[in-house]
């Protein structure tokens, strides 16, 4: 098969092939041929509201479902718009295509209007990068990026493409094989590694999982399950890999970290084998290095071999997708539980015992107030409504913590944040991106006052769709987790953190058409919440909440975990 | 004290600038940097001198690997490796100078290579510290001008070099999670 169309339409035809059912973008001078070859093409484009959210939308997308996202944006202010976007991506390890448009070739390093050095501002914000050179090339670079996006560790990757590439006439003939010779994936898994590992963890008489992202990018939840409750062996889950183990599991903990949970963070630092699966040992989780898991030898599993002894010290280090590498271990777990089983019992009896008097002794806060909303009330209210099984897309900063906290996900890719990143004006364009990718799906997303008007223009992208997605505004007024960084650090000298002048939500969401409100009284929050998940169509619900509250547990930048603020000084509460 | 990476990378627009990004990235500075194609002309062998921790140099070299364009980065700092830099010089010496200058020039086995009236072009190989050595000597017959190329080097172990194969797209397509890769890492 082979005839002759425009590189616009040679990308489409690529799209399709690569299954992509609908992209985020936004046009401009140097896609005009491509968004007319799109003009007559089956493939749905989003049209967002600024280029930023079309990446973070494909990367909600990517993050609902495992497929890749693909974001399109225009030369110079297009592309460069893209980048917080990218390198979000790239931290969390999510799979996206970022195809750019840039000035004709000739044009190039001549300072034409819109032109950008995209391909050199991406290089580090992308997993790779490339830029269309022929229309010839065209195919095998778009097959590139996308197998290059969705193997091994995922990321972004970015194909710039100059207008008269979109505009030349080539042969398409479709791709039958791509060859990157210095691109090497280990999948499986060292077999002496794993073996050695499986012994390794019968011996353990306080193991522990610290699971992440890894076992979502691998869908490795049902090898994951399986691990836990053949061997034995409780279970943490980051921010990133929440939903990893369902919440509802009897093996799981909770969360660790900076706002980990009391147990989660005794567990990990009372614990004498720590097997790492999928994570990264960020400073998020670990606080001091040196003070983290002391007693701990290490087994760590990572596809990315650069990720292994990185921050700590692995006794086992196995390279592998998290899937493969745990289908083999369940494997050897299994041949010696016979033998194994028995010896390690009181052991493990002792653990459990210890680890249930943690959870026990410090659960989470969860104030209330008859006269105003908490935060953590609010959250309770949502978890309530969700069941463990909505998808909920959140910003960044308190009400990200507390929903972490909070909200139970009984399965992966329900729970939708910028974790490595930390990007505001993430929540609202990934939520949208979820909701495309998962229709059926109930979508929150919880989002700050902050965050929010960050992404307000996409209200406009939600309302033109129909997209019934639930925003909650967690409305303290202020910037929270600064300000509480400003309260406990510096002397409460609150700089430029409060936010007033929040638009009236019922005004705003009427405003395009579709229906808010605000609520203060604690007691019609549940009334109000539920009328939001009634609503067929979006809706934006305001809700005022303690605006001096703060998220505990904290372990104090710096830090060992296990030396937790647990709550708020009684005196500084009153 | 410095050390010599090695890069084995596929001789395309950008590939440089990913592999001293990783370097630049940690705010350290290049010492020296040469590159050119191999036998292989979609193939460039990258010699970097630099000077970084040893951790740290084994997380780059890591990171290195995993570009897309690298073959293989290899550490050669504490393997049996030759490495060798080359300079030219120019050097403006009288008349009367000049044959006490090829003489000295001779010991270090370095060599004429061109010459007029205000002096002459001299071509030397050695070690680093060699030339250093070298140039030091030149310096005192009078004003020179050096070009260094900076190192180059070859290990003298056989390195496997395992490639990734070509991937089938039809399968890949069709079934994404069965058709992962299964290879192995080099470096």
């Amino acid at each position: 098969m082979s005839n002759l169309m425009n590189g616009a339409r040679i990308l489409l035809e690529c799209l399709a092939r690569e299954g992509v059912d609908c992209f985020f973008g936004y046009p401009g001078g140097v896609t005009l041929p491509f968004y007319d070859a799109l003009y007559d093409h089956s493939i749905k484009h989003v049209l967002v509201r600024h280029e930023e959210n079309a990446c973070f939308a494909a990367s909600g997308y990517a993050r609902a479902t495992g497929k890749v996202g693909v974001c399109c944006a225009t030369s110079g202010p297009g592309a460069t718009n893209l980048v917080t976007g990218l390198v979000d991506s790239l931290m969390d390890s999510i799979p996206v295509v970022a195809i750019t448009g840039q000035v004709t070739s000739k044009l190039i390093g001549s300072d034409a209007f819109q032109e950008a050095d995209t391909f050199g501002i991406t290089r580090s914000c992308t997993k790779h990068n490339y830029m269309v050179k022929t229309v010839a090339e065209l195919p095998q670079i778009i097959h590139e990026a996308f197998y290059l996006a969705a193997s091994g560790r995922p990321g972004p990757v970015l194909v710039d493409i100059p207008k008269d590439i979109f505009q030349a006439q080539g042969h398409y003939t479709p791709v039958d094989q791509i060859h990157l010779r210095g691109y090497r994936v280990t999948t499986d898994g060292h077999t002496g590694q794993i073996r050695r590992a499986a012994q390794m963890i019968w011996e353990a008489e306080r193991p522990i999982v610290y699971a992440g992202g890894g076992i979502i990018a691998a869908n490795a939840e049902a090898e994951l399950k399986d691990f836990v409750e053949r061997a034995d062996v409780p279970a943490v889950c980051t921010l990133m890999g929440l939903g990893g183990l369902g919440s509802g599991h009897p093996n799981f903990i909770s969360m660790p970290g900076m706002h980990g949970s009391y147990a989660a963070n005794m567990a990990l630092s009372g614990c004498d084998l720590l097997i790492a699966l999928g994570v990264r040992f960020d400073d998020r989780v670990t606080g001091r290095l040196a003070a983290f898991a002391p007693h701990a030898r290490v087994i760590h599993v990572d596809i990315d071999p650069a990720e292994i002894s990185k921050n700590r010290q692995a006794d086992i280090p196995i390279v592998g997708d998290a899937k493969r590498v745990l289908q083999k271990l369940n494997r050897v777990v299994a041949e010696l539980e016979p033998q194994m089983r028995a010896k390690s019992a009181p052991g493990r009896r002792a653990w459990w015992k210890q680890i249930r008097e943690w959870k026990d002794q410090h659960p989470y806060d969860s104030p209330r107030s008859d006269s105003e909303i908490k935060p953590q009330h609010l959250m309770a209210e949502i978890d309530r409504l969700s069941g463990g099984e909505a998808i909920v897309a959140t910003d960044v900063g308190q009400h990200q913590m507390w929903a972490a906290q909070l909200v139970r996900f009984n399965h992966p890719r329900l729970w939708i944040n910028s974790g490595g990143l930390g990007a505001m004006g993430f929540g609202l364009p990934a939520a949208i991106g979820a909701q495309f990718a998962r229709p059926d799906k109930l979508v929150f997303a919880i989002v700050g006052d902050g965050g929010f008007q960050m992404s307000i223009p996409e209200l406009g992208t939600i309302a033109s769709n129909g997209l019934p997605i639930k925003i909650v505004v967690m409305n303290n007024g202020y910037l929270g987790m600064v300000r509480q960084w400003q309260e406990l650090f510096y002397n409460n000298r609150l700089s430029s953190v409060q936010l007033d002048c929040f638009p009236d939500a019922e005004k705003l969401a009427g405003a395009y058409g579709f229906r808010g409100s605000t609520v203060e009284n604690p007691r019609e929050l549940a009334g109000a919440l539920e009328a939001m998940v009634r609503e067929p169509g979006p809706y934006l619900l305001n809700v005022r909440v303690t605006p001096f509250e703060n998220v505990y547990p904290m372990v104090p930048a710096g830090g060992a975990i296990n030396e937790m603020v647990l709550s708020a000084p009684v005196a500084a509460a009153q | 004290m410095l050390q010599v990476i090695s890069v084995l990378l596929e001789n395309k627009p950008g590939a440089l600038m990913r592999v001293t990004g990783l370097l630049t990235a940690r705010g350290y500075n290049i010492e020296s940097l040469t590159v050119a194609r191999t036998l292989d002309p979609d193939l460039s062998r990258m010699s970097i001198v630099v000077d970084v921790e040893e951790r740290l140099r084994s997380q780059v070299i890591k990171q290195m690997n995993k570009l897309v364009n690298v073959l293989q980065a290899t550490d050669l700092t504490d393997c049996p490796a030759v490495c060798r830099e080359m300079t030219l010089l120019r050097v403006r010496a009288p008349l009367e100078k000049r044959a006490t200058i090829i003489k000295e020039a001779e010991i270090f086995g370095a060599r004429v290579v061109d010459s007029s009236v205000d002096g002459f072009v001299i071509e030397a190989t050695g070690d680093s510290e060699k030339l250093d050595e070298f140039l030091d000597v030149m310096q005192s017959y009078g004003d020179i001008d050096v070009t260094r190329s900076g190192a180059i080097a070859v290990s003298l172990e056989l390195r496997k070099l395992r490639l990734q194969p070509p991937i089938h797209l039809a399968a890949s397509l069709a079934e994404t999670e069965e058709e992962e890769t299964n290879g192995v890492l080099n470096g």
